[in-house]
């Protein structure tokens, strides 16, 4: 092999990606309060010390709510976007779509704090409903990234043909182009889902006093004893983006094969 | 009746099936992006009265911003790790992405850049604790080596500082610099490797005269993307520094929330996005002339 070297600093640096991940199943089956080698012991007792902690139920019921509200209606409007953008042309686009991407690159502390500024002048109470409305802000960017290459591959003869024999707009979109955009959508959907759900900043500053499972996992923090729960429920959570991942990407390869385009890789 | 047969003309253009479209995402991002946006511009004119905010024009804010030593320290810090953290991560990252683009068949490319995006998508919190838990005084790195008896007394230069913040960001946005490099690499036509070498190009010459510089607009797109919101993070310094060490984010929130003066608040965020969008301006310019034509 003659590039070895190279090969060898890739898996070396996967290794550096992958290690603190690692370390949660580790220390979440580790049979000590203290988080330090070497262990000591196998324990179940972190994961129902951690199922014993009523807020964290009312915590998951609300991340749950806000996760799907939020994935929901960030791949609707990722769908308009997505659709204008890549079908038709118009004035000022650029500048309309750089709008609905910049949470993209702008930091999440500015967002929530414009937000939140908006929200008290107007009186609005904070809770669920207000952190709803940011996490569709900064979801909506990846699910029109998502969709757009969705959209892009379509083969606009098949919906030229569709009006020529006899179909409105609206049924051709129904019938021909919904199908086959559904595994962007699905795909857009479990990302802004996992993306909501991971989301802190903006939990935390628009929540008022309702927590989601970020918010409750950084309250946590604070108590160096609850640490060995904190990994166990990491450990849980690590797997379900894992799951969560894994779906949205079959659902991504499927719509490339279903559309006869070549693999360019990756969400972003 | 000329008006309307132009109103006609309109409804019917592509132009009018675009806005259409477009318009309830727009719609939405306008009022709850560009309008909260205007609005902290707006209070960084200000004047700061007891628990309101009075409508009087003033520059007051931003004469505080820039030259009140602790902001500007703050300023610096933010500013200094951030590059810190993306100089660190874009050159990790490059050999990385080579990797995949040149080394790796085909089909298994996406396979690879789905292992390289998974962490990033695990709790980022989770993620972050984790590290003050590996480089901290009683943590992971510490206790390994005391037990294989390497150090006899913990390494103190790890913890709770600002090579602590670098190593969390910078393993936090690894995926974010590998992605743009590893798109500009694909489309670097491979027959021109080839000419170089036929034309009698060292292996390590035709890397510096020819993929080097094609691959310049991810590395670009790379930087950005990390040195933006990096200076903007609020987590690493609140946990990994304990609070004690702030950096633009914590500033802002202890502005607004903690002592309550939005316009300073304010101020101080656009003060931080104004030296964003010029660092970041000067860094395009410096490399304009590799950014030709990719568009």
């Amino acid at each position: 092999m003659k590039f070895s070297g190279l090969r060898l600093y890739t898996i070396l640096y996967l290794v550096f990606l992958y290690a603190p991940i690692l370390l949660l199943p580790l220390f979440a089956f580790n049979d000590s309060k203290v988080i330090a080698f070497p262990l000591s012991g196998f324990t179940t007792a972190w994961f129902a010390e951690m199922w014993a902690d009523t807020q964290l139920h009312n915590a998951l019921k609300n991340s749950l709510i806000v996760a799907s509200s939020a994935a929901i209606l960030a791949t609707t409007f990722g769908v308009f976007a997505a659709r204008a953008s890549t079908r038709f042309n118009f004035p000022y686009k650029a500048g309309i779509m750089g709008l609905v991407m910049l949470p993209l690159v702008l930091p999440e502390m500015i967002v929530a704090m414009a937000l939140l500024i908006v929200l008290l002048a107007m009186g609005v109470n904070l809770s669920i409903f207000t952190i709803i409305l940011g996490h569709v802000l900064i979801c909506t960017p990846f699910a029109v990234a998502i969709l757009s290459s969705a959209f892009q591959s379509l083969d606009k003869s098949l919906e030229e043909a569709a009006y020529d024999l006899g179909e409105t707009p609206l049924s051709t979109f129904r019938l021909i182009i919904l199908p086959l955009v559904m595994p962007g959508i699905v795909s857009s959907l479990l990302i802004s889902f996992t993306i909501s759900l991971d989301e802190f900043i903006i939990a935390f500053f628009l929540g008022g006093n309702q927590t989601t499972l970020s918010v409750y996992i950084f309250g946590q923090f604070r108590f160096p004893a609850k640490v060995p729960s904190i990994m166990a429920l990491g450990t849980i959570l690590v797997l379900l983006s894992i799951v969560l991942l894994s779906i949205a990407e079959f659902f991504r390869r499927r719509g490339l094969a279903r559309s006869g385009t070549k693999d360019t890789g990756g969400f972003l | 009746m000329a008006q309307e047969t132009r109103w006609g003309r309109f409804r019917r253009s592509e132009a009018a099936s675009g806005y259409l479209l477009v318009s309830p995402t727009a719609a939405y991002a306008i009022l709850l992006l560009a309008a909260p946006l205007a609005m902290i511009i707006l209070y960084s004119v200000f004047r700061d009265g007891y628990l309101t905010v009075i409508p009087a024009f003033t520059f007051d804010n931003y004469v505080e911003t820039w030259s009140s030593p602790i902001y500007r320290s703050v300023m610096i810090r933010s500013l200094s790790v951030s590059m810190a953290v993306t100089l660190v991560t874009v050159l990790l990252a490059y050999p990385v992405a080579y990797f995949v683009s040149f080394h790796v068949d085909p089909s298994r490319k996406s396979l690879w850049l789905f292992l390289i995006t998974i962490p990033f998508w695990t709790s980022y919190l989770i993620r972050v604790f984790l590290w003050k838990v590996i480089l901290g005084y009683n943590g992971v790195v510490n206790s390994a080596l005391m037990s294989i008896g390497v150090i006899d007394e913990p390494l103190t230069w790890i913890n709770y500082n600002i090579q602590a913040f670098v190593v969390t960001l910078a393993h936090a946005y690894a995926p974010f610099a590998i992605l743009p490099i590893f798109v500009a690499m694909e489309k670097i036509d491979r027959s021109l490797l080839e000419a170089g070498q036929d034309l009698g190009e060292s292996r390590l010459m035709t890397f510096w005269r020819v993929t080097l510089p094609l691959s310049m607009a991810g590395v670009v797109a790379a930087v950005l993307i990390v040195f933006i919101p990096v200076i903007g993070d609020y987590v690493t310094p609140n946990l990994i520094g304990g609070g004690k060490i702030p950096m633009i984010a914590n500033m802002i929130e202890n502005l607004m929330l903690v002592r309550d003066n939005k316009p300073l608040g304010s101020a101080i965020a656009v003060s931080a996005m104004l030296i964003v969008t010029v660092v970041s301006l000067i860094f395009v310019f410096l490399n304009r002339r590799f950014l030709g034509g990719t568009k």
